[in-house]
């Protein structure tokens, strides 16, 4: 048996877990509410080895608020619905271990600053299911006979992009839209323009969204600060992979005088405007639908 | 209906995982009016937690692979009690269920001329699962949701169906939930009514599923008279984390053993040898330099047995640990360190090295995982006629997880994902095609819609009555300890009785709090829904007297040939539940021919 021995003997670190210091007792300050108002409510319970936040709000929510109300799935990282605002600062609440809190103080939880409270951690994010309606739908080049080909390097950025969990942490963090509901209107959010930079990026689809990302999701106001990047649980590099690309890719659309004449003499159509695009989006055929017609195909 | 939101659709779908979203797709794109009914946000349902892949007999790494071959290996992973013809139109369709996803913008792992890579699992002969690292779940669920936006669907999140409707003669029209926000509810009329609601991993205590997993789906056709089979079938995954306490449960997908992973013991012993079945022996590696040179050399070399199905490998780390030979906390090392480079390990499982790293604090590029069973998936579920997925009861489908026949005793990996599309697709076109074929349209009883809804509520009233977490937690503690990987007659009995003790006090759960968004509440209702599945995989456990697949038996410790031929088939009769062996449907012999040609 190869490194049986070695194997065998690497047990993982315990110290890593160990519950923090503080008389091993936690104060947990959880902000209960609702659209109405609310405040902080401490809770205190005993501190036990290797927990995460959503433990511990589930040992209150199980022992001492039956009626706390918390949005969760997977509890791995994977689906992207425990988010909140822990010390301030936007995480994942299953992803946050305890020990990598200061020990000894209280934890705060609060519910996702952009988005309007349910109650108590949940917030709603309609939002965004509202932005995802307005993306112009994927549309591949015709599939050559024996199916189509991609080199593994030429999708390899979006699938950076397609991890994405839809946690809606950049989405919360987002200064034009966090203390700004007014500019949800015209604004797509970081979300959003990595779906709008992995369809610009796929290597079969033909729908030009450049002028739409402009005139429409409003990549304008991002005036790259990189908050977004910061709070990726995926770590995808949002503002350097997918919005600056896209900012660069909208100028092109726009004002690339070598572009311009290329089409002139090439007679390659010009990049489509807003208005062309939309009857490519949920939102359009949705409403094509609902007038009983069927969906543009 | 007087006071209670109702719409009314042509087809109605509960759950918006893989299997709701592939059939909500077909079902629009048949021009059904369709709406999609989830507990959850839309997008957050399990499937996101699929890691290892999609298996298609698409023969791109080896083009020997073809249906036929994916066939045999499923039924033969399923002890053979798998519904043939399920089986049948899984194997044949998956190939163009994945090659579609393509289509709808997803982007698989290439081989190196440019088509959709497959990986190895346990199981199947050749590699066959097409996959996005370790993260195919997201992947199909993400390509499926953006697939239904843009089709127009129209999504009814956080709303939880507590009872499907009738129309007086027993036939589904529709369903009564409520919006977890508000708690209002709200009535959903329906021509066909499809089932999509995944699995009951809360059951039990460690599970790799989320939240929703409660079994809802299996309740609700229960209660609406349909038949269940086969819920003693219940997969224990062999490698789930054990360690830290708060992350037991989690997955490691079979992944990091078909990219080369294996198993050891607490002495450094690759244990797997010991454990290889004659079911299985001619098939399979015995020693360690044949399995490794299988990897690259299919045909010259057998199948190494960390890869042999599920439920043979959760039994052996099962007796690995009960020998005192596991690891410190409890399981044993699953080791791809000395396997593999630092650097492939974090290209082709980088969900794993995130989750090790960030809630164990384990680099998987340096040192070996602890990993031991933990329940991840129910090959049990409504009895569905194979081509339509047509329950027992009119007006109402089911497909994917909740769907019972077609993983027979065992799934392999990588089935499910392919289950999802391939049934959820037949039965979103059955639904429609139904809906649009001149079903009618019938009236929702008003009576039923108020008897449903004051019984919900009646939780609140029960002042100074049972904690629902605690209730919970008690299910838990019995389903793992009584009718876990290894069961025993007593051991079952005695968890009857605890099931009994459990359901009265289900009724005098007391929820504190109000209807807005109030977990309390929802976990009171979804409490019944797991009881009901709890109930029937107990009984359903006690009568099948024999070890096939995930059912093990002590004292029943082989597979009875009689018993390969039945379905364990659970029904709910006012308000008794019973359980008949009926026959199952009988394989054809061209068919047959498959398995007879190489007994080997």
């Amino acid at each position: 048996m190869t490194a049986g021995t070695d194997v065998a003997g690497a047990a993982p670190r315990a110290d890593a877990h160990a519950a923090p210091p503080g008389g091993g007792e936690l104060r947990m300050r959880i902000w209960r509410g609702d659209a109405n108002g609310g405040d902080f409510v401490e809770y205190r319970l005993p501190a036990l080895e290797g927990e995460v936040v959503l433990d511990v709000v589930h040992r209150i929510q199980a022992t001492q608020a039956g009626d706390l109300a918390v949005r969760w799935n997977c509890k791995a990282g994977k689906c992207g619905s425990c988010s909140a605002e822990i010390n301030g600062r936007p995480r994942l609440m299953c992803m946050t271990r305890m020990s990598t809190l200061p020990p000894g103080e209280p934890v705060t939880i609060s519910p996702m600053r952009a988005f309007p409270v349910m109650r108590d951690l949940v917030t709603d994010v309609s939002y965004n299911y509202e932005v995802a309606k307005l993306i112009p739908a994927f549309v591949p080049r015709p599939k050559p006979p024996g199916g189509y080909r991609m080199a593994q390097v030429d999708i390899e950025r979006g699938q950076e992009f397609h991890k994405c969990i839809e946690c809606f942490l950049c989405q919360n963090t987002c200064h034009v839209i966090r203390d700004h509901e007014e500019n949800k209107e015209h604004f797509a959010g970081p979300r959003f323009f990595v779906r709008l930079a992995e369809l610009e990026m796929h290597p079969l689809d033909t729908l030009d969204r450049r002028l739409y990302t402009s005139e429409r999701m409003g990549i304008g106001y991002c005036n790259i600060t990189k908050c977004c990047t910061e709070v990726c649980p995926e770590d995808i590099h949002i503002t350097d992979n997918a919005i600056i690309p896209l900012k660069e890719r909208v100028v092109d659309a726009r004002f690339d005088p070598v572009a311009w004449l290329g089409r002139k003499i090439l007679r390659r159509p010009a990049p489509t405007s807003a208005a062309q695009v939309a009857p490519y989006t949920g939102a359009a055929r949705r409403a094509l639908r609902q007038q009983g017609d069927q969906a543009p195909a | 209906m007087a006071d209670v939101e109702t719409h009314q659709y042509d087809v109605v779908i509960i759950g918006a995982g893989g299997a709701g979203l592939r059939a909500a797709v077909e079902s629009l794109s048949l021009g059904a009016r369709t709406a999609l009914v989830c507990k959850s946000l839309l997008g957050k349902a399990h499937t996101v937690m699929a890691e290892g892949g999609v298996a298609a007999a698409l023969g791109n790494v080896w083009p020997q692979d073809n249906w036929q071959v994916h066939f045999r290996d499923t039924m033969r992973g399923g002890k053979m009690l798998n519904n043939w013809r399920m089986a049948q139109l899984h194997a044949e369709q998956a190939p163009d269920r994945v090659l579609e996803l393509e289509e709808w913008g997803a982007l698989f792992d290439r081989t190196p001329d440019g088509r959709i890579l497959q990986r190895d699992f346990g199981g199947h002969r050749y590699a066959r699962l097409a996959h996005v690292g370790d993260r195919t779940g997201l992947e199909m669920i993400r390509t499926l949701q953006h697939r239904a936006v843009d089709l127009g669907i129209d999504v009814y999140m956080e709303c939880k169906i507590v009872r499907l409707l009738n129309d007086g003669d027993g036939a589904v029209n529709g369903a009564l939930g409520f919006w977890r926000d508000s708690g209002r509810f709200v009535a959903f009329g329906a021509k066909s009514v499809v089932l999509a609601t995944g699995g009951v991993g809360k059951t039990w205590k460690f599970t790799s599923n989320s939240w929703e997993s409660t079994g809802d789906g299996h309740a609700l056709a229960l209660w609406a008279g349909a038949d269940l089979i086969d819920m003693e079938c219940v997969q224990f995954h062999p490698t789930g984390m054990v360690w830290p306490p708060s992350a037991r449960g989690l997955l490691v997908t079979e992944g990091v053993r078909g990219d080369g992973g294996v198993l050891r013991n607490r002495e450094g012993e690759r244990f797997m040898f010991n454990y290889i079945t004659p079911y299985f022996a001619a098939e399979t590696a015995d020693t360690p330099e044949e399995a490794d040179k299988w990897y690259d050399d299919k045909e010259g070399s057998r199948r190494p047995p960390e890869l042999l199905p599920r439920d043979e490998v959760a039994r052996a780390i099962n007796t690995e640990v009960k020998a005192e030979r596991g690891s410190p906390h409890g399981g044993v090392f699953l080791d791809i360190a000395t396997r593999r480079s630092a650097e492939e390990i974090k290209r082709r499982l980088p969900s794993m090295y995130h989750q090790f790293k960030q809630l164990a604090d384990v680099d998987i590029t340096a040192e070996p995982m602890e990993v031991g069973p933990t329940l991840h998936y129910i090959m049990g579920g409504v009895r569905v006629e194979a081509d339509t997925e047509a329950t027992t009861v009119g007006g109402l489908y089911a497909a994917g997880e909740v769907a019972g026949g077609m993983h027979g005793a065992n799934r392999l990996g990588g089935n499910s994902l392919s289950d999802l599309l391939v049934f959820g697709r037949l039965a979103g076109r059955a639904a429609a095609e139904s809906a649009l074929g001149g079903a009618k349209a019938s009236q929702l009883d008003d009576a039923l819609v108020a008897d449903i809804s004051g019984h919900a509520l009646e939780f609140f009233g029960n002042d100074g009555g049972e904690n629902p977490y605690t209730l919970h937690q008690e299910l838990q503690d019995t389903m793992q300890s009584l009718v876990g990987i290894i069961r025993t007659e007593a051991e079952l009995r005695e968890a009857k009785e605890r099931l009994g003790e459990l359901s009265e006090r289900a009724k005098k759960v007391f929820v504190e709090g109000n209807r807005s968004f109030n977990p309390g509440w929802h976990l009171a209702l979804d409490l019944e829904s797991m009881l009901g599945c709890a109930w029937c995989t107990t009984l359903a456990a006690i009568e099948r007297k024999e070890s096939r697949g995930g059912h093990t038996r002590e004292d029943y410790p082989k597979p009875d040939p009689e018993l390969e031929k039945v379905n364990m088939v659970c029904r709910l009769r006012d308000g008794a539940y019973t359980v008949t062996p009926e026959q199952k449907p009988v394989m054809p012999s061209e068919l047959r021919k498959l398995f007879e040609e190489d007994q080997s």
